[in-house]
């Protein structure tokens, strides 16, 4: 009931603060794309520096396929999802084998490849300038995305909550259970008979799919696509915004995008050019801490708390 | 050619000056330090604040890079890498990303984002030819030096590590922390010793590389990945590993910018991508550890 409660406030929040459509529009992207990376790091345990790599084969797929084939929206989130799973399932045989650091380090080295590939073909994708002329079609052959982003922030916040629905079913089905056992001991769940490297596959795949669709829906709401979708700090970002909202929880990755989006807003809007000064301090006050103690003060005096 | 091969040789005995302090912290304690570029760029602006507010000659600047960072990094292990060991590595690679964070803004706030240049003295201009044609030599007389100074440490790092009693104490923690702490191995002061020197070396690298290097605010990201590439693809269980690794990737990077320009740095990370699929442990490891 509590999530119901929850989902119509969300559904309220365009509404209410309809001048704040683009801010809301950006949060429900980076809502959708900390929750496709919470899949993979929270229940799946599979660490990961470079989710910026779907996040980008998404936002590109649907930026080449309004700009040659058709401008329609939905089919273009189509495209972009399609793009990011293809990616992610081309790319996971690679997260199968390793230790963390291995997983790390390969991780961040595809999405560094596609980063140069990208700059490399800049016939078509752009290259640092970004790719110009992407034109999208109005929402269900209705809605004209608008400058104002009203429409925009509705189309994102729909798909992340379909996203989150969907999220929750596998996330409570045999699948979804079995990836949390993975993540907790993964030496047990072989011995059950479970097939470990098909499992992280599928976890995987499924969560660039989603990475995917979160850039397709930055360039069809934003009509515009640039290297940047690509770039490190994009994948730190979204780690960052998920480590806030606690991972191995659906709604760590909502919550997380409001409060990064909202700190950085804060904090540019203080020191424009030294915001990653206080972003970095929060963040090792938070490691040090621990973020349950952090949140929770009253915890401080309880006798034998551990994390 | 030659001199290419040259130039790759100094860039990467740079390289693992630079990196072996995260080696062997990764190696030691388990410990992911992604910050450990913040260490190579404080040596680097000790050199230049040094050098030209201060006037003082370019090899006085070298030592005191390498005691002031050392100093920093045993100031910052003892308060805040200590409670970080044994947490999970997510948490350890979120609160150097963050320390990182911290680092670039406050230079970039005292020094300002311009990159820095550094005036070197005269008698490591001096440029030195062989040969001729294709198989021309050209050595840099900077990067001699550099050649020259890396490989020194090395060798006395080699040495220090295989015939010291710190060395093999060292060596036995590196290998099972928990059975060298039983025998009585302060293996906590090792480390902080240890990690001193790494952070030490770091900045004596980042000082004496400033001008291969580039000196800016964003030094401690932008090299991060050749870092972590040294030490994934070399391992951290020797300090072989991680020098091949060095030498390998500098040649490959020097080259690649030479020969495909555009494909800048595509070719190191495809072969790190390649290298790490082939041998999770990285090339050099003796077993696989743990």
């Amino acid at each position: 009931m509590g999530e119901v409660a929850a989902w119509i406030a969300v559904a309220a929040v365009p509404l209410v603060f309809g001048q704040h459509a683009a801010l809301i529009n950006e949060i429900a992207i980076l809502a959708l794309f900390a929750m496709s990376l919470d899949l993979i790091l929270g229940y799946a345990g599979i660490v990961s520096l470079g989710h910026a790599a779907y996040f980008g084969a998404g936002a590109y797929g649907a930026a080449l396929f309004a700009k040659h084939v058709m401008p329609d929206p939905l089919l273009g989130l189509a495209v972009g999802t399609s793009a990011g799973a293809l990616l992610g399932l081309a790319t996971s045989p690679m997260i199968v084998r390793g230790t963390d650091l291995t997983r790390l380090m390969v991780t961040m080295g595809i999405a560094l490849v596609l980063l140069e590939l990208a700059n490399k073909f800049d016939n078509i994708t752009g290259g640092i300038d970004g790719l110009q002329g992407v034109v999208i079609g109005p929402l269900l052959g209705v809605f004209e995305f608008d400058l104002g982003a009203r429409v925009a922030s509705f189309y994102s916040l729909a798909v992340l909550f379909i996203a989150f629905v969907l999220l929750r079913r596998i996330v409570h089905s045999p699948l979804g259970v079995s990836m949390q056992a993975l993540r907790d001991n993964r030496l047990r769940l072989m011995s059950l008979g479970a097939s470990v490297p098909a499992r992280l596959a599928a976890v995987y795949t499924l969560g660039a799919a989603l990475a995917g669709a979160a850039g397709a829906l930055l360039t069809q709401t934003t009509g515009f696509v640039s290297l940047d979708v690509l770039e490190f700090h994009r994948s730190a970002d979204v780690m960052l915004a998920l480590v806030i909202g606690g991972t191995g929880w659906l709604w760590g990755g909502p919550i997380g995008a409001v409060a990064f989006k909202l700190m950085h807003d804060l904090l540019s809007a203080v020191t424009t050019q030294y915001w990653t000064f206080w972003i970095g301090l929060f963040l090792v006050v938070l490691m040090l801490v621990g973020r349950e103690r952090l949140f929770r003060p009253w915890l401080w005096w309880r006798r034998g708390f551990v994390r | 050619m030659l001199t290419l091969l040259f130039d790759g040789v100094a860039y990467g005995m740079l390289l693992f000056v630079l990196a072996l302090g995260l080696a062997v912290t990764m190696g030691l304690m388990n410990f992911i330090n992604l910050a450990h570029g913040a260490f190579a760029m404080a040596g680097g602006y000790v050199l230049i604040v040094l050098m030209q507010r201060h006037g003082w000659p370019f090899l006085a600047c070298l030592p005191v890079a390498f005691v002031v960072t050392a100093l920093a990094g045993a100031l910052l292990e003892r308060t805040l890498y200590r409670p970080m060991y044994a947490k999970p590595h997510l948490d350890q690679v979120l609160f150097s990303i963050g320390l990182a964070f911290m680092a670039v803004a406050s230079v970039d706030y005292f020094a300002g984002s311009s990159p820095q240049t550094v005036q070197l003295p005269e008698w490591l201009r001096v440029r030195f030819e062989f040969g001729e044609g294709a198989w021309q030599l050209g050595m840099g007389a900077y990067r001699l030096f550099i050649v020259a100074v890396c490989v020194a440490l090395a060798l006395a790092l080699q040495a220090t590590l295989n015939g010291t009693r710190f060395g093999s104490r060292l060596r036995a923690s590196v290998d099972d922390p928990r059975v060298a702490a039983g025998l009585g191995i302060p293996v906590n002061r090792v480390f902080l010793v240890t990690f001193a020197v790494g952070s030490g070396l770091a900045g004596l690298g980042g000082a004496l590389g400033a001008d291969i290097l580039g000196l800016e605010p964003t030094f401690p990201l932008k090299y991060m990945v050749y870092f972590l590439i040294v030490c994934a693809v070399g391992g951290t269980s020797s300090i072989t590993g991680p020098l091949l690794a060095a030498l390998v990737l500098g040649i490959a990077d020097v080259m690649g910018k030479y020969y495909a320009p555009k494909l800048g740095g595509f070719i190191v990370y495809v072969l790190m991508i390649a290298i790490l699929l082939w041998r999770p442990q990285g090339l050099f490891t003796r077993e696989a550890r743990r």
